[in-house]
């Protein structure tokens, strides 16, 4: 093929995948644009396959189809609830695929049209090392992000002494690997570059706490598509650079969402250590305060005497699953005639619009889904507010109190409806450390227990 | 030869930018209840990398950059079928269900 058919052929499949992201603007034009996504994939990969440098049909056959099964495996048995680590392993994959395609190109930079080995143009290894040092900080960054959300390693923030210094020292030390691999394009320095880049994913995941991993999980999405970047401008090949754009905007955006709902820098987040030291100094405040406490028939009589109801879930929701006795729930008290809905704060959850799918799959219609800016001006003309799971982002601190470290935070003012129920395992304190006044407010009434049976008790006393 | 890597290198960076601006609007325009499936396509089209796989593992023969470019194939289908399938699921989560409702 000639390559202006095949620049012409790269060009529709990137077309393709634009297309896929903008059929996300709706759910009704999203599947379509999963399909444009799916047909822009394989134009791409039967293009390269048309190469007259590409001939082990065999190999490459087989190892699509192992990849593809294991890949279609995987995504079919996940459960919903798991979504955040999946998405976070399949960003390590992108970073290491990344390595290994750089060290491809590195060792034979002839099927690459960059050289010959040992004398690659200087661009290409910058470009190359580049892709490298992003991709494996992508690779151990996600495997870290993976274990939190997993569970294997503990959510809570490492912090230790002089953790910034020594992550700088490590950048300069990179940088400088760089240009040593650039002078004498040694593949040791390459490997070093390798690990050390590794290295530097561990320690800039480390110190970030759970409640932070939507930032990092649309951070670590977003290195992806840079490491893809940095791999296209490496074999000059402008899909790469432009899906690698898409994906890295992407991902960037997200982490922009997250960090704005949460009221903190992305830098801030980055650095890390949030919660944890907090939580000492501010518990104790409110121990000589009364809880009122409920159960679930106190709760089903104050909802069918409501004329509205709004739901806000967050992370608890998802650790107890149940959204599906949630739903229930609402569907009884719709067939009462009560308005229900459902008000999702940007950062519920471990991941970007983590709750949306969860509710979706409990099969809740998403116009009743809300988010933050559509619903928070009906909380005064709402009856009750049933929060479960979420805690800091309806804490009215963050609105009044200025010392408070979830100061300024937008939050879903349930404070304003009439009633608040309140459902929690234990009177603990939320992600952030702070104790939330909602809880010791008259017009609140907690419910302590599992969400999941706290939901099916209620819908029990609702028949 | 430098005079015309480093044009192409200028090619590479205004298509860069321009699909930057591009990722920037398209992506400000998705709905925030579809995040979580953007962060799934988002994914499977990064795997796109795939190209760069096929190429290092094309030649015959079996040297290093063929296994990695073999290795880099296999991670990059792993991304690309699961990135799809779960996209998929995901979004036919949020299919209207109409007549199902109505008979609650």
């Amino acid at each position: 093929m000639s390559a202006n058919i095949v620049a012409v052929l790269y060009l529709i499949s990137a077309l393709m995948f634009i297309f896929a992201l903008r059929g996300l603007s709706h759910p009704e034009s999203s599947r379509l644009g999963n399909i444009f996504g799916i047909v822009g994939m394989i134009i791409a990969i039967i293009t390269t396959l048309m190469f007259k440098s590409v001939l082990s049909y065999v190999e490459i056959g087989a190892a699509i189809i192992v990849g593809g099964a294991i890949g279609t495996f995987i995504a079919l048995r996940i459960e919903m609830t798991a979504l955040p680590q999946l998405v976070a392993a399949f960003h390590s994959l992108v970073g290491i695929a990344a390595v290994f395609v750089a060290a491809a190109a590195f060792y034979d930079p002839a099927s690459f049209d960059i050289g010959k080995v040992g004398s690659i143009g200087t661009s290409s290894l910058i470009e190359m090392s580049i892709g490298t040092f992003i991709g494996a900080i992508t690779f151990s960054g996600s495997v870290l992000a993976f274990g939190k959300l997993q569970g294997t390693v503990s959510g809570k923030p490492i912090v230790f002494r002089f953790q910034h210094t020594i992550n700088a020292l490590i950048l300069i030390l990179i940088i400088s690997l760089i240009v040593l691999f650039v002078t004498n394009q040694s593949p040791l320095i390459f490997w070093i570059i390798v690990i050390v880049s590794i290295l530097l994913g561990f320690m800039v995941v480390i110190p970030i706490g759970g409640a932070d991993m939507p930032v990092v999980v649309s951070m670590l999405n977003s290195y992806s598509g840079w490491a893809a970047c940095g791999i296209g401008f490496t074999l000059s090949n402008n899909l790469l650079i432009i899906t690698g754009a898409l994906v890295g905007a992407s991902g960037a955006i997200l982490s922009y969402i997250m960090s704005k709902g949460m009221n903190r820098s992305i830098i801030s987040v980055v650095l890390g250590g949030f919660g944890g030291e907090q939580a000492a100094s501010n518990a104790g405040d409110n121990s000589d305060k009364i809880v009122k406490q409920g159960n679930a028939e106190d709760a089903a009589y104050i909802m069918k005497n409501a004329d509205s109801v709004i739901i806000v879930p967050g992370y608890g929701m998802a650790v107890a699953q149940a959204q599906h006795a949630l739903r229930e729930m609402g569907d009884i008290l719709k067939k009462e005639g009560i308005n229900v809905r459902y008000a999702i704060h940007p950062v519920a959850g471990r991941m970007p619009g983590h709750m949306n799918v969860l509710l979706a799959e409990a099969n809740v219609p998403y116009e009743e889904v809300l988010e933050l800016d559509e619903i928070n001006h009906d909380f005064p003309m709402t009856e009750v507010s049933f929060v479960i799971g979420a805690n800091d982002v309806t804490n009215p601190a963050a609105k009044t109190d200025e010392t408070s470290p979830i100061y300024g935070m937008p939050i879903l003012d349930v404070e304003k409806s009439q009633t608040v129920l309140f459902i929690k395992r234990s009177m603990a304190t939320g992600y952030s450390g702070v104790d939330n006044e909602l809880f010791y407010r008259d017009n609140t009434t907690m419910l302590f227990g599992d969400a999941k049976k706290m939901c099916e008790d209620i819908v029990k006393s609702l028949a | 030869m430098e005079a015309h890597s480093s044009e192409i290198f200028v090619i590479g960076l205004t298509v860069f930018f321009l699909a930057c601006i591009i990722g920037y609007y398209v992506v400000w325009s998705v709905t925030p209840a579809l995040h979580s499936p953007l962060m799934g396509v988002t994914n499977a089209i990064s795997s796109v990398i795939i190209v760069g796989a096929i190429l290092a593992a094309g030649p015959f023969g079996h040297d290093t950059s063929k296994i990695f470019g073999i290795i880099g194939v296999v991670l990059a289908s792993i991304n690309i079928f699961g990135g799809f399938i779960v996209t998929y699921r995901m979004l036919s989560m949020f299919k209207k269900k109409p007549k199902k409702e109505k008979k609650d």
